[in-house]
C-alpha cells in the first residue's frame, strides 16, 4: 500500500525521471533580492540550483538570510507587510513569483516544517488529515489510508496508531515534530522545506528526525536550514553557506566541509566566527 | 579577597529601608486591596440577601398595648420591623415628656397592616411606653389583593351573608379559603389564558380584515371567511364569559368577619383574601414550609397592586429573554467585526482610529444608547417597518414603539465594544506558528481562520460574551426609553402564534427595583421587595454567567495546549 501511494504521488511527473535524477533541478533561484520595509536588504543577488530528490542544507550565522530564502520558496514572506522581492524563483520550471500563481496551490506543492513543532489543537488524526480536508477530501476511507501512510512515512505510526483520536499536544516534542512532518507529506508535496527542524528537540529526537530526512529524500526534494554544522554534514548532499544575505559558497557537502573554496566558509565551519 | 568579604557582609535586616526594599509592603498593599474588595462585595451581597430573604419569613405578630405620650393606652397588632436607639434629648426637643435619666431610649418600628382601617402601615413605638407585648396564637395575618396585610382575629365566616355555625371559626375560615383559592385559579386561567388568547386572535382578525381593505381586495369570500372565524371566536368568548360570571358570583359568596386588636370589626370578602396564616401558632417546620412557599410564589407569580405585592415572574422572564436575544444579536456582529479588524484590515492609522473609537464607545453613558435606540431603532426603523408591513394596525404602532427587540438591539450596541475587543484579543493570542502551519499546508486565509483560528479564539470570545451579559443584564437606564414597562400585560414569548413577539413591551428586574423602590405608592412597605428583587437580579446574572463560563471552560479544555 505504501508503494502504491508513492507511485500515485509521482504519477503526474515525468516517468523517466528517476534515471535522469542526477542532474534534474527542482528549485532554481536567479538573482534574488529581498527587502524588508522596502529598504533593508535581506537577500543580495542570490542564485542557486537545488537538485531534485536531494537534501540541500543552508548554513550560516544568525540573520544571514537563510530562513528568509527558505520562506521565499512557498511565499511565506507574503505575510510580511512591505516585503519586496526582485528576481526569479522557478520551481519545476514555473515562476512562483508571478501574481497569478495560486499561493494555496503552491504551498500544497511546497510543504514546510517550522522550527518549533506547531500541531493544531486537534487530534493526531485530524492534524494529519487537515491538508486533505482543506482540499475537500472527506471520504473516510481515503483519509484513513492517507493518514496511516503519512504517519508511516514520518516514522510515527507505530508510536501513535492506538491513540489517533487523542489530542496532538499529548505527544512529546520529537513526536510532535514528526507529526508535523507527517502532516506536510500527507498532501504529497514535491518539495519539503525544513526550517531548523531540530533546534527545539533533544538529541534522540534529533537523530530520529535526521533518519527520517534520510528516508524522505527518496521521494522529495528537501531543503533544510540548520545552525548545526554536524547536522548539515550528516544529512545533506549539497550545502550552501550564506553570509549577510549573500550566497558565499554552494557545492557538494563533502567538498564544502573538507575543502571549501572560500576563506569565509572555512572560517565559519571551523568555528572562527558566527 | 579581604575587601570582597567586606563588601558582602550581612545586611541589617531590622531597618525600615531593608523592609521596604524586600518588597513586603507591596505584598501587604496588594493583599489589603484584594481583601477590601472582597469584603465590600461580600458585605453588599450579605446585606441584600439578609434583607431580601427575610421578607418571606412568617414573622411573629405581637399584640402591643402602648401607653402613648398623652397617657391614653392603645392596643394594636404588629410585626417588629426595626429597632433603634434615639437620644432622649432629641425626643425632648420634639416635645415629648420622658421620665427617664438614660441618655438614649429604644424605639421599635412595627408593621401594623390594616391600612384600610388606620390609614397607616407602620408605627414607631418607644419601648418604655409598651405595657405588654404578647404574641397570641390566634392572631391571623391575611394577605389581601389590596390594602396590604391585615392583622386580626377571625370572628365568623359568612356564606352568602349567613354566618356559618362552626365551633372553631378558624377551621371554617380555612375551608372557605381553600374553596376560594380553587375558584380564583379557575378565574385566572379563564381571564388570562383563554380569554386573553381569544382577544389576541380577534385582534389578528381585525388586522387581517383591515389589510384586505387597505389592499382594496373586493373578494367577498375572504371577508366572509374572516367574519366566519370571528363569529366562532365570539361564540366561544360568550361561553367563557358566562362561566366567568358564574365563577365570579361563586367566589363572592363567602366573607369573613375579622376583629382587630383595638376591637374594630371588619367584614372582608373572601374573594380579596389570597392567603392567611397564624405565625405565632406555627412550628418551625411549618414556618419553613410557609417560607419556601412564599419565596416560590415570589419567583413564579405575577405582581399585584402596583408591583408592591405578589411575584416578579414577568420581570425575570423579560430580563432573561432580553439578554438571550441580545447575545444572539451581538455575538455574530461583534465577532465578525473583530475578525475583520484583526485579520483582514490593513493595520494602520485607520484601524488604530477605529479601535480607539470602539474603546471609547464602551465609555459612552448608557442613557445615550437609550436615546439613540429610541431615535434610530424605535422611531426610524420601527416607524418604517410599521409603514411597510403593519399598515393595518396604524395609527397604533407595532414596531414603532419600544419593545423587547429594540431593547435587545440597543443593549447589543452597548455591549458591542466588549465583544469586539475580546475577539481581537483572543485572535491576537493565537501563536503565529499555528497560522503559518495552516497556510503552509495550502489553506487559504479564510480556511485557516474558519478551521483553526476562530475555534482557538473561541474561549476569548466567550470571555467577552460573559462580560457583555453581565453588563446587559444589569443595565436599566437605556431600557426605560426603548421598551421596559412597569407592568406588561403579556409575556414576549408565549403560546400564541408566532410565539415570540419581538414588538411587545416587557418587564425587567432592574427597572422593577427602581419602580418598586422609588415609584410605588408605599415605598416603606415595598423596601424588602426591593432587596428581594435585587437579590434575584444578582442570582439571574450569576446563573447566566455560570452558563457562559461553563461553555467557555469546555472550549478551553478542547483547545488547551495553546499556552504551552
Amino acid at each position: 500500500m505504501n508503494d502504491a501511494k508513492q507511485n500515485t504521488a509521482e504519477a503526474p511527473s515525468n516517468p523517466g525521471r528517476r534515471a535522469a535524477a542526477e542532474e534534474r533541478i527542482s528549485v532554481q533561484v536567479k538573482n534574488l533580492n529581498l527587502f524588508y520595509d522596502r529598504t533593508v536588504k535581506a537577500l543580495d543577488d542570490v542564485s542557486l540550483d537545488i537538485p531534485d530528490r536531494k537534501v540541500t542544507a543552508f548554513i550560516g550565522p544568525s540573520g544571514c538570510g537563510k530562513s528568509t530564502l527558505l520562506r521565499c520558496f512557498n511565499r511565506m514572506n507574503d505575510l510580511i507587510d512591505n516585503c519586496v522581492i526582485e528576481g526569479k524563483i522557478l520551481i519545476e520550471g514555473r515562476n512562483i513569483q508571478k501574481k497569478k500563481v495560486d499561493v494555496a496551490e503552491l504551498r500544497r506543492q511546497v510543504g514546510m516544517v517550522f522550527q518549533k513543532p506547531n500541531p493544531f489543537p486537534k487530534s493526531i488524526y485530524e492534524n494529519v488529515a487537515y491538508g486533505l480536508r482543506i482540499q475537500g477530501i472527506n471520504k473516510r476511507r481515503v483519509l484513513d489510508e492517507t493518514v496511516e501512510w503519512a504517519l508511516r512515512g514520518a516514522a510515527l505510526w507505530e508510536e501513535v496508531k492506538d491513540r489517533l483520536q487523542e489530542p496532538a499536544f499529548g505527544l512529546s516534542g520529537g513526536q510532535q515534530q514528526r507529526l508535523v512532518i507527517a502532516r506536510a507529506i500527507a498532501v504529497q508535496p514535491r518539495v519539503i522545506l525544513l526550517d531548523e527542524p531540530c533546534s527545539a528537540l533533544d538529541p534522540i529526537s534529533t537523530l530520529k528526525v535526521e533518519e527520517l530526512i534520510h528516508d524522505l529524500k527518496k521521494d522529495y526534494t528537501i531543503i533544510i536550514v540548520t545552525h548545526n554544522m554536524q547536522q548539515a554534514a550528516r544529512v545533506s548532499d549539497k550545502t550552501a553557506f550564506m553570509y549577510l544575505g549573500k550566497m558565499i559558497e554552494y557545492g557538494e557537502t563533502d567538498q564544502i566541509f573538507t575543502n571549501p573554496a572560500e576563506k569565509r566558509t572555512e572560517d565559519y565551519i571551523t568555528g572562527r566566527y558566527g | 579577597m579581604t575587601s570582597f568579604k567586606k563588601q558582602i557582609k550581612a545586611p541589617d535586616m531590622s531597618t525600615v529601608g531593608y523592609w521596604v526594599r524586600s518588597g513586603a509592603p507591596w505584598v501587604w498593599l496588594n493583599a489589603a486591596a484584594v481583601s477590601a474588595s472582597i469584603l465590600l462585595v461580600v458585605g453588599l451581597l450579605t446585606l441584600i440577601a439578609v434583607r431580601g430573604l427575610g421578607h418571606f419569613w412568617p414573622a411573629a405578630v405581637y399584640e402591643v398595648s402602648y401607653q402613648q405620650p398623652d397617657g391614653a393606652v392603645a392596643t394594636f397588632a404588629g410585626q417588629v420591623r426595626e429597632r433603634e436607639d434615639v437620644l432622649t434629648s432629641r425626643l425632648r426637643e420634639s416635645g415629648l415628656q420622658l421620665d427617664t435619666d438614660a441618655e438614649t431610649v429604644e424605639r421599635i418600628l412595627f408593621k401594623t397592616g390594616n391600612r384600610d382601617l388606620t390609614g397607616q402601615d407602620f408605627r414607631w413605638v418607644l419601648t418604655p411606653g409598651i405595657r405588654s407585648m404578647p404574641a397570641p396564637e390566634d392572631l391571623v395575618v391575611l394577605e389581601r389583593e389590596e390594602w396590604g396585610a391585615f392583622f386580626g382575629r377571625v370572628v365568623a365566616v359568612k356564606h352568602a351573608g349567613e354566618p356559618v355555625a362552626m365551633d372553631d371559626p378558624w377551621v371554617a375560615f380555612q375551608e372557605s379559603l381553600e374553596r376560594t383559592r380553587g375558584l380564583r385559579e379557575q378565574i385566572e386561567d379563564l381571564e388570562k389564558d383563554q380569554i386573553g388568547s381569544i382577544n389576541y386572535r380577534m385582534e389578528r382578525l381585525r388586522l387581517a380584515e383591515r389589510k384586505l381593505e387597505l389592499n382594496a381586495v373586493t373578494d367577498a369570500n375572504e371577508y366572509a371567511a374572516i367574519e366566519d372565524e370571528r363569529e366562532q371566536l365570539q361564540a366561544r368568548y360568550h361561553e367563557l364569559e358566562q362561566s366567568l360570571i358564574e365563577l365570579n358570583t361563586a367566589i363572592r359568596r363567602d366573607a369573613v368577619v375579622m376583629r382587630t386588636s383595638d376591637g374594630q370589626e371588619a367584614e372582608l370578602s373572601m374573594s380579596t383574601v389570597i392567603d392567611a396564616w397564624r405565625p405565632n401558632a406555627m412550628s418551625l417546620p411549618r414556618q419553613l414550609g410557609h417560607y419556601a412557599h412564599s419565596a416560590w410564589a415570589f419567583v413564579t407569580e405575577d405582581p399585584r397592586e402596583a408591583n408592591t405585592e405578589g411575584g416578579i415572574f414577568p420581570a425575570i422572564y423579560g430580563t432573561v429573554l432580553m439578554v438571550l436575544l441580545m447575545t444572539v444579536v451581538v455575538t455574530p456582529f461583534g465577532v465578525i467585526a473583530g475578525v475583520y479588524l484583526r485579520e483582514y484590515a490593513k493595520q494602520g492609522i485607520l484601524t488604530r482610529t477605529i479601535r480607539i473609537a470602539v474603546n471609547n464607545l464602551a465609555g459612552v453613558p448608557s442613557i445615550v444608547y437609550g436615546v439613540f435606540g429610541l431615535g434610530f431603532f424605535v422611531y426610524t426603523l420601527g416607524g418604517s417597518i410599521d409603514q411597510l408591513f403593519f399598515e393595518a394596525a396604524l395609527p397604533s404602532p407595532t414596531f414603532g414603539t419600544g419593545g423587547i427587540f429594540w431593547a435587545s438591539l440597543t443593549l447589543a450596541l452597548l455591549t458591542l465594544p466588549v465583544v469586539i475587543v475580546s475577539t481581537e484579543e483572543g485572535l491576537s493570542r493565537i501563536p503565529r506558528s499555528i497560522r503559518e502551519g495552516s497556510l503552509a499546508l495550502g489553506a487559504t486565509q479564510w480556511e485557516t481562520l474558519w478551521r483553526t483560528i476562530i475555534p482557538m479564539a473561541s474561549p476569548g470570545i466567550m470571555t467577552g460574551l460573559i462580560l457583555a451579559v453581565a453588563r446587559a443584564a444589569g443595565e436599566v437606564a437605556p431600557l426605560m426609553l426603548v421598551g421596559v414597562v412597569k407592568l406588561a400585560p403579556s409575556l414576549p414569548l408565549d403560546g400564541d402564534y408566532p410565539f415570540l413577539h419581538p414588538e411587545r413591551k416587557f418587564m425587567h428586574l432592574g427597572f422593577h427595583i427602581y419602580d418598586v423602590g422609588f415609584q410605588s405608592p408605599n415605598v416603606e412597605a415595598a423596601r424588602p421587595l426591593v432587596y428581594a428583587t435585587a437579590l434575584l437580579l444578582v442570582v439571574v446574572i450569576v446563573l447566566l454567567n455560570m452558563v457562559a463560563i461553563h461553555v467557555r471552560n469546555g472550549l478551553r479544555e478542547k483547545y488547551k495546549g495553546l499556552e504551552s
